[in-house]
């Protein structure tokens, strides 16, 4: 009778992911395997080896892999140094690290674009210094930075909270067995950070592979992303079909990093 | 155990001007099981931490064998620590957290694996090699602990009130397991705890600490029948602690009575306190004894009955295998030698003890 009655409270979730999550799927997976007369079709998904889509979905693959890697190795360092040398006062520090989450990103992304622009903030300081100009918006290092700017929160939090879950004790525990910081490092502190590296890594990861918004803005339309490829499909071409096929290539990317690094975690955890 | 194998010297340690330690002075000699005993932020688990180097004293110097250790990082020292909540490592079985200080010490794996069998055996868990630690109870977790620590061979073993999470049954089992293995191990414990019952029994020696000063050292035999102030005759024990009048040597007065003492020195007609355990109080008829009560409240504890007697305003506690109902008249008899008689305190670390009361 509890159970019948607990499954009851799971209702409202249960229709949740049916219209927002189920439906919409299927939505997206009926467009991809069909042409606009509704017939079956796999040349929208098969568009992907097109030069310009595949050259796009390799691109947004580095530039993720790389912007992933630049968000751990300045996340954990920092959450390293949160959690062991700053005691005090860790709190507000790594809330002013996460404060940037709270604005919406859109106009975040904005904000770099008027610093980096040619006649941009930096240039404007740099030129009041007789300093040669510095250029790098609408090239690769400035959708880069975007992308490390706007997901690194989303890597700082679960490596903090992990990082900051270690027991002291624990630490005590190796350094009183004989390891000194090095060791304690590699056989203590990273193992047990692994589940909120992880979890970073995939929050950092996918949201890089689909953004348009930042290629967008910081990119001057000049470099194409997947997610700049599919988007046009769907405004300007008005295809449907074809965005929706691309867009069941860049799903099934997304699933196989969520399942590489699911594995990852249960096999170190256990 | 003649050697001193530990030396702390003059240790001061304050916490942001919170004093936790104040000029404490203490050896341990080698091979001894040495408690220290006190109430939370006595100071005894800071001392434990100087001692395996997670905390560096302000001023006054570690010597550990003669040589002074006191800004030698833990991971140098030749001490080992079990920690109260067991520390193990989540990610490792039971062999890998066993065999943790082995590998950093780079044994070879045969050693690291007879190690790790005979040390399993040692603690009672053979087997239990490829367990990881959340599968097993409070009490196996602390052997493990136990195990870990002591593959490494240390000369000291510092147990920080280890079997405080454990319940009781576990932790009677648990204290003679204690002894047992220090016994064939024959390396030194420094044990700390709130809990008396578990420093008398496991103990060669007790230190009794409170407000970061020590009280008392001594065996559990001596600090029990002879507490040396009025905080370690409540600390260790019941005891019934009543203000006094030396008489004379052998003789004090107490509420008006007279009663015959072992205690000499103390001077005459000096104020005095006075312990007097409550199993050592006999109960006789009224007018027999030396002073008349009336019971007031009698409860039982199983081995005995525990009776409070009102007698002129002073409550006795009164431990004893006869049954007295509440309103009884009876009368209270003490044996010379069950008088203990204490100094007042005039000191400063013996004041800080009366606030605590």
């Amino acid at each position: 009778m509890n159970s019948s009655k607990n499954r009851y409270l799971a209702s409202p979730y249960l229709i949740w992911s049916a219209g927002f999550i189920i439906i919409p799927l299927i939505m997206v997976l009926y467009y991809a395997f069909t042409d606009y007369d509704g017939r079956l079709t796999f040349s929208n998904v098969s568009a992907i080896i097109y030069y310009v889509n595949i050259k796009a979905l390799v691109l947004s693959v580095i530039f993720s892999v790389v912007a992933t890697l630049f968000c751990l190795l300045i996340a954990y360092p920092l959450c390293l140094i949160l959690t062991t040398v700053i005691k005090n006062g860790s709190s507000f520090l790594s809330l002013i690290f996460i404060l940037p989450m709270w604005m919406n990103s859109l106009l975040r992304t904005y904000a770099w674009q008027n610093i980096l622009e040619r006649k941009g903030v930096i240039n404007g300081i740099l030129a009041f210094l007789n300093l040669p100009p510095f250029y790098i918006i609408n090239k690769p290092p400035a959708i880069l930075l975007g992308m490390i700017y706007d997901f690194l929160p989303f890597m700082v939090l679960p490596v903090y909270n992990s990082v900051s879950r270690i027991d002291k004790d624990i630490l005590n525990a190796a350094r009183d067995l004989g390891a000194d910081s090095f060791d304690t490092f590699v056989r203590i502190i990273w193992p047990l950070s692994l589940p909120g590296v992880i979890s970073g890594i995939t929050m950092v990861f996918v949201p890089s592979l689909t953004t348009f918004v930042i290629s967008d803005i910081l990119g001057g339309g000049k470099i194409l992303l997947i997610g700049n490829v599919i988007e046009q499909l769907f405004t300007q071409d008005s295809d449907w079909n074809a965005g929706a096929g691309l867009s069941a290539i860049l799903m099934i990317f997304i699933v196989i990093s969520m399942f590489v690094t699911a594995k990852y975690d249960r096999e170190d955890i256990k | 155990m003649s050697n001193k194998l530990i030396d702390l010297q003059h240790i001061t340690k304050s916490y942001s001007g919170n004093t936790v330690l104040d000029d404490l002075c203490l050896y341990i000699r080698e091979n001894e099981f040495l408690t220290l005993l006190g109430p939370s932020g006595c100071g005894k688990t800071t001392t434990l931490r100087i001692i395996g180097g997670f905390e560096t004293p302000d001023s006054g110097q570690v010597l550990f064998e003669g040589k002074d250790i006191t800004a030698l990082p833990p991971n140098k020292r030749e001490v080992n620590t079990v920690f109260q909540k067991y520390a193990l490592f989540p990610h490792m079985t039971i062999a890998d957290n066993i065999a943790f200080g082995l590998k950093i010490r780079k044994k070879s794996s045969a050693y690291i694996k007879d190690k790790i069998k005979y040390a399993l055996k040692l603690v009672n868990l053979d087997g239990f090699e490829d367990r990881m630690p959340d599968s097993l109870s409070g009490g196996q977790q602390q052997r493990i602990a136990i195990a870990r620590a002591i593959v490494n061979e240390p000369k000291v073993l510092l147990l920080d009130e280890p079997l405080g999470a454990l319940d009781l049954k576990l932790r009677q089992d648990m204290q003679y397991e204690l002894i047992r293995l220090k016994n064939e191990l024959g390396i030194t414990f420094i044990y700390v705890t709130h809990d008396q019952e578990e420093a008398l029994t496991m103990s060669d020696t007790i230190v009794v600490m409170n407000q970061g000063y020590i009280q008392q050292i001594g065996s559990p035999v001596n600090i029990y029948n002879e507490p040396e102030n009025a905080f370690v005759a409540d600390f260790i024990g019941d005891s019934n602690i009543i203000e006094g009048v030396m008489i004379r040597d052998e003789l004090v007065e107490i509420l008006g009575a007279r009663f015959d003492c072992v205690d000499k020195g103390f001077g005459e007609n000096n104020p005095v306190d006075v312990v007097i355990r409550p199993e050592d109080i006999d109960l006789l008829g009224p007018g027999e004894g030396a002073l008349d009560g009336v019971v007031t409240d009698t409860i039982f504890k199983g081995v005995h009955y525990e009776m409070c007697v009102m007698s002129r305003g002073f409550e006795f506690v009164v431990h004893s295998t006869d049954y007295y109902p509440v309103d009884s008249k009876v009368s209270i008899s003490v044996h010379p030698f069950d008088i203990q008689i204490m100094h007042k305190p005039e000191s400063e670390d013996e004041k800080a003890v009366e606030i605590d009361e």
